[in-house]
């Protein structure tokens, strides 16, 4: 086990991603994986696929679509028309940078309110004429800025939620690298939600939590463990779907292996959703809402304080 | 005043003391750092040392607590019931005519945060409010561990005897004017009004209770986000509440939220913010990021006013700024407008009766 306590200092950090790259950790069958933190550094790998990689490796066709109409177009997340496997579909997703200047432009993959009202934009889209959308996950949170603040960035959240819950679309969410808290959440509801296996996904990134919970964003490892952020630690609460496998290393290490294994995953889904549901009628769409409303209704745990006093009846 | 006496802690309180008496727990080093308001904290684990507060809403232990801590004049010299200092103006408040007006300083008209038994009993007809789901609790899903805090299962057991609340939030029903509603408050004392399971489980509950019984949902919000504690559980409650409240709204039921001071992260950007209206109490901190992590993180400075009810109103993001006397009546106009399953009639007779003196 690894000690929960430890502070990662720069040397581990770089050991760390530089094992990572050379596919270096303990990767043998015996090996439970990389643990929680190390898990954090592969999903932020400079090398790591990226929406827009996903997007031209898995489909055909794309047209990006830009602008929110309202204010401006947000390059940290990108999004629009494709083909994938035979049939037109709507995709979206954060997009980080592979170097500094990139990042600045992709504001690390951390969109703003605009962002999040082009992704509005496109999920209208994509219910007017009837198109699945595939989301890709990737973003250490919202832009938390003072431009996010003055555009209403926690509203255009809150909207893209509401509006996810209720589109008449199948919805396919993969979260393939960080998971960043409610600007990850704000395009990722959905009717199957999966993860990359070393993919993270979590209430505030680790050092967030661990400023929050300990004033000390240097115990971000030790949050990272405490906060159960892993793909299978997820799985296991049934919050998401599914785990999908990466190549020894990480993602970025074998790329076509990975997007062969995401690409037979997503059409799956896909062919699934539309195979038990018949989307053309408003009975088949009424049942997917449906499905997706109880999806997210049953997610959480609690018990009821018993009458009588003696103790707590679980109740999950 | 009875039906609000009766969600008094029956025998859960005084279970948590007991769980919490057989540890050997550092409770000054909690809360602080969730809730952002340290002095608030403080004073308030020092009370928990007495019984548990026997009265959560009570007017005094939370007007003691915001202003007690940095002056200890107060708290020594004059009688802790008899004058408040307003946190804003520093003016010396008479409490009764502090009490009287809301909790709204007379003088320069800063709003002291309410609990959130204050709050029903503010809004609400007396005696109507029907506590619902009051014996959820949370759980330990992530069995939480921490270097400087208590286990998750303890920090929450100290929060109920602390609080005399089970979670931080109360829904319910009752009448406003005789108008029936759904009303959800959030209370910043438990654990800074934080989102988990049972606080999005309560809420869809309340949703589930007002699209059987077509009934307006009025909610209450002040709230420091998702509740780290759960980690992603709290998370998704932002999707589960607010996918609920898109369902009532396709019920064609109305939705009013009103935002007081602190509402920011998970909660201001999921449910509280998709209401049909959105209101603000003046002065009130509202915002996605805290301005403390944005400061640290953009190193942009922040202009005063910013991310307040009134610059969120000038920025389009809120429909109305309401003084806290001003509340009542609006809401009831508000939901004057709405046809619910009664007779819009009777509605509107009782919107014309309504006195405007708060």
């Amino acid at each position: 086990m690894p000690d929960k306590n430890r502070k990662p200092d720069q040397k581990e950090r770089e050991r760390l991603s530089n094992s990572a790259a050379d596919g270096q950790y303990d990767i043998s069958p015996e090996s439970t994986g990389p643990n929680a933190w190390e898990r954090v550094l592969l999903a932020r790998h400079v090398e790591r696929p990226h929406a827009l990689d996903f997007i031209q490796i898995l489909t055909r066709d794309f047209v990006e679509l830009h602008g929110d109409r309202h204010f401006g177009d947000d390059a940290a997340l990108v999004g629009g028309l494709a083909r994938f496997e035979g049939r037109s579909v709507v995709v979206m997703g954060h997009q980080k940078g592979r170097d500094t200047k990139e990042n600045i432009q992709r504001n690390f993959g951390m969109p703003r309110a605009e962002g999040y009202r082009k992704a509005l934009r496109l999920m209208h889209h994509a219910a007017k004429f009837k198109l699945p959308i595939l989301s890709f996950i990737d973003t250490p949170g919202a832009f938390p800025g003072k431009e996010s603040e003055e555009r209403g960035v926690a509203q255009a959240i809150a909207e893209n939620l509401m509006v996810m819950s209720r589109l008449p679309v199948p919805i396919i969410a993969l979260v393939t690298g960080e998971g960043g808290s409610g600007g990850a959440l704000a395009i990722s509801v959905a009717d199957r939600l999966l993860m990359l296996e070393n993919a993270v996904y979590s209430v505030a990134s680790p050092e967030g939590s661990a400023a929050i919970l300990w004033r000390d964003a240097s115990q971000a490892a030790a949050a990272a463990e405490a906060m159960k952020i892993t793909a299978p630690d997820l799985l296991g609460f049934g919050i998401i779907d599914e785990v999908i496998p990466e190549p020894p290393g990480g993602a970025h290490n074998n790329t076509p292996e990975l997007m062969a294994n995401v690409r037979a995953v997503l059409l799956r889904g896909l062919t699934e959703l539309e195979n038990r549901y018949s989307l053309s009628t408003a009975a088949g769409l009424e049942a997917l809402l449906e499905a997706r409303y109880q999806k997210y209704r049953q997610v959480g745990r609690w018990m009821e304080l018993s009458q009588d006093g003696l103790g707590y009846n679980y109740q999950p | 005043m009875e039906k609000i006496f009766k969600r008094l802690p029956r025998n859960g309180a005084e279970r948590d003391k007991e769980i919490l008496a057989g540890q050997n727990s550092p409770l000054e080093t909690s809360q602080k750092g969730e809730t952002g308001q340290p002095e608030q904290a403080k004073s308030k684990s020092a009370e928990s040392d007495g019984p548990a507060p026997k009265f959560a809403w009570s007017l005094k232990s939370q007007g003691q607590g915001k202003s007690g801590k940095n002056n200890p004049l107060i708290e020594k010299e004059i009688p802790d019931d008899l004058w408040i200092k307003c946190t804003q103006c520093k003016e010396l408040l008479y409490s009764k005519e502090f009490e009287h007006n809301k909790k709204v300083c007379p003088k320069c008209g800063y709003h002291f945060r309410l609990g959130a038994w204050e709050r029903v009993a503010l809004l609400l007809d007396e005696n109507s409010f029907v506590e619902i789901n009051r014996d959820l609790v949370t759980t330990d899903p992530l069995n939480f561990t921490s270097p400087t805090e208590l286990p998750y299962h303890l920090k929450a057991a100290e929060s109920r005897s602390k609080t005399g609340l089970n979670e931080a939030i109360i829904t319910g029903y009752g009448s406003l004017e005789q108008l029936p509603v759904a009303l959800a408050v959030c209370d910043f004392a438990y654990q800074g009004g934080s989102m988990g399971s049972v606080f999005g489980e309560k809420l869809v509950r309340l949703v589930e209770l007002a699209l059987e019984r077509r009934l307006p949902m009025l909610t209450i919000s002040a709230s420091g986000g998702a509740r780290m504690h759960e980690g992603m559980f709290s998370l998704m409650q932002m999707t589960k509440t607010t996918a609920a409240l898109a369902r009532l709204g396709e019920a064609g039921l109305p939705h009013i939220s009103l935002l007081t001071d602190p509402c920011t992260g998970g909660v201001i950007a999921s449910y509280a913010s998709v209401a049909d209206v959105v209101l603000a109490e003046p002065g009130a901190l509202l915002g996605f990021a805290g301005p403390r992590v944005i400061e640290q993180i953009t190193k942009q400075k922040l202009p005063p006013g910013f991310q307040t009810a009134e610059f969120l109103l000038e920025h389009g993001m809120i429909d109305r700024v309401v003084p806290r006397k001003e509340l009542r009546p609006l809401l009831l106009n508000l939901l004057g407008f709405y046809q619910m399953s009664g007779s819009s009639q009777a509605v509107e007779e009782r919107a014309l009766e309504v006195s405007y003196a708060g």
